[in-house]
């Protein structure tokens, strides 16, 4: 045992890590990588605070050993620049204390990636998977509506 | 942060996977097959459970199955409950995949780590159960094709060093009318006060249920109960009732004669609406 490097593909950038193979990926995002935008909650993938995307999916980086994502591709919040969700969650106000944020706005650009055209089932499915403390929830759920309408507009 | 450490292995094939188990476990090492991995990543963040090697199932080819054709459904071990969800083929067990945790731990937790879990819960198993379906196990003596309600007792009775490698169900099962309920404490996710799924078959009800005892379970003397035509609804329930297994969880979801209370109604409601249905 000891550590093992690894090569991870972040936000378009090759990085080279030493890990310990027991480490989560959420670990090593913030300890190793001083990318702390993911954010610990639970540590139990029920908060979803820590949400990152993997191969353009949401995934819970504390549910995830870092060793597993070797050879995916990995997008933090930090890797998001000035795309519409981030743009809408601005516009709607759509955050309090601003903890959970990261998380729901990795989830909402999966979903407005992958399902454009989302409908409301579809919505409420995905965004079960994260809460806010501050239960800011009407205005998260604007910002999201914002950037579908706007999807479904064009 | 896990405390402990481990090595992680991602075999190939089957063999390589039960090879790698019994030569680490030779070593005096504690391997643990390894599928979504949320089980072992939760519970060993709080030192419940302890291994120092994992072996991912993930690579090998045969647990990532998803075949359908005229007689059977295959269903890989390290398929997600997320692809699940989204696989028409397969209703009843689409309708109880979108049920379990939420969206987003569903993209990490497999149909394989349900059913082996420590969970109490392990919904996952109760469409298997209903459908007679086959669980193919991989191990020491190499593959062996067995029904699941005889090596599911429940929990599934692995042998150590064995792993699922596929689920297979007849198309016939599949087809058959359903009723899956989640009845929840509160909110649309998470664990459920009770579980039941049903299907009809040939004309005979078929239940089972998870979340009211430690374990899920399928009950043919339930089903007897259920299935006798003389009887009013409400006295089929009655006498299923009285065979339900031991014990009834008492917890924080809920007490164990609100549990009774709410399969009661439950069970009404199934039997309502299967009993009109066609097959």
């Amino acid at each position: 045992m000891g550590l093992a490097s690894i090569t991870l593909q972040i936000n378009g950038e090759n990085r080279v890590v030493a890990i310990r193979e027991a480490d989560t990926l959420l670990f090593v995002l913030r300890e190793k990588l001083g990318l702390t935008g993911s954010k610990p909650g639970c540590l139990n993938g029920d908060c979803g605070a820590c949400t990152v995307n993997l191969d353009g999916w949401p995934m819970k980086s504390c549910l995830i050993l870092a060793v597993e994502t070797a050879g995916h591709y990995i997008l933090t919040i930090e890797g998001l620049k000035n795309t519409r969700i981030q743009e809408a969650f601005v516009e709607e106000f759509a955050f309090q204390c601003g903890y959970c944020t990261s998380g729901f706005i990795m989830n909402g650009y999966s979903l407005s990636q992958l399902y454009p055209h989302a409908h409301s089932t579809q919505i409420q499915e995905w965004f079960e998977s994260n809460i806010c403390r501050c239960t800011g929830y009407e205005e998260i759920e604007k910002a999201i509506r914002r950037v579908l309408n706007e999807n479904n507009n064009l | 942060m896990i405390s402990f450490d481990f090595d992680y292995y991602k075999p190939d094939s089957i063999d390589e996977a039960v090879t790698l188990f019994r030569s680490l476990s030779s070593m005096g090492k504690k391997p643990m097959y390894y599928a979504g991995g949320t089980e072992i990543i939760t519970l060993g963040r709080l030192n419940l459970l302890y291994t120092n090697a994992v072996i991912d199932l993930k690579g090998i080819s045969e647990c990532n199955i998803l075949a359908h054709n005229s007689d059977t459904l295959t269903i890989g071990a390290s398929l997600t409950l997320a692809q699940l969800g989204m696989n028409h083929y397969f209703p009843l067990l689409a309708n109880i995949s979108k049920e379990i945790a939420d969206h987003t731990s569903r993209l990490k937790i497999t149909v394989g780590g349900n059913i082996c879990g420590n969970i109490f819960y392990r919904e996952a198993v109760l469409p298997f159960l209903l459908t007679d379906s086959q669980v193919l196990i991989a191990g020491k003596n190499g593959l062996q094709k067995n029904p699941i309600n005889n090596v599911f007792c429940k929990t599934m009775q692995l042998e150590n060093g064995e792993f699922i490698v596929q689920l297979q169900t007849q198309s016939k099962y599949i087809e058959s009318p359903f009723v899956s309920i989640k009845r929840r404490q509160q909110w649309n996710v998470g664990y459920p006060l009770i579980t039941v799924n049903s299907i009809k078959v040939e004309n005979q009800i078929r239940v089972a249920i998870a979340g009211l005892c430690p374990f899920p379970f399928r009950s043919l003397k339930m089903e007897s109960m259920l299935n006798r035509k003389e009887l009013s609804t409400e006295e089929k329930v009655e006498l299923a009732i009285q065979h339900l297994p031991q014990p009834i969880l008492n917890d924080v979801e809920g007490s164990d004669e609100y549990r009774i209370f709410v399969l009661k109604n439950t069970l009404l409601d199934v039997v309502e609406t299967l009993e009109g249905a066609g097959a």
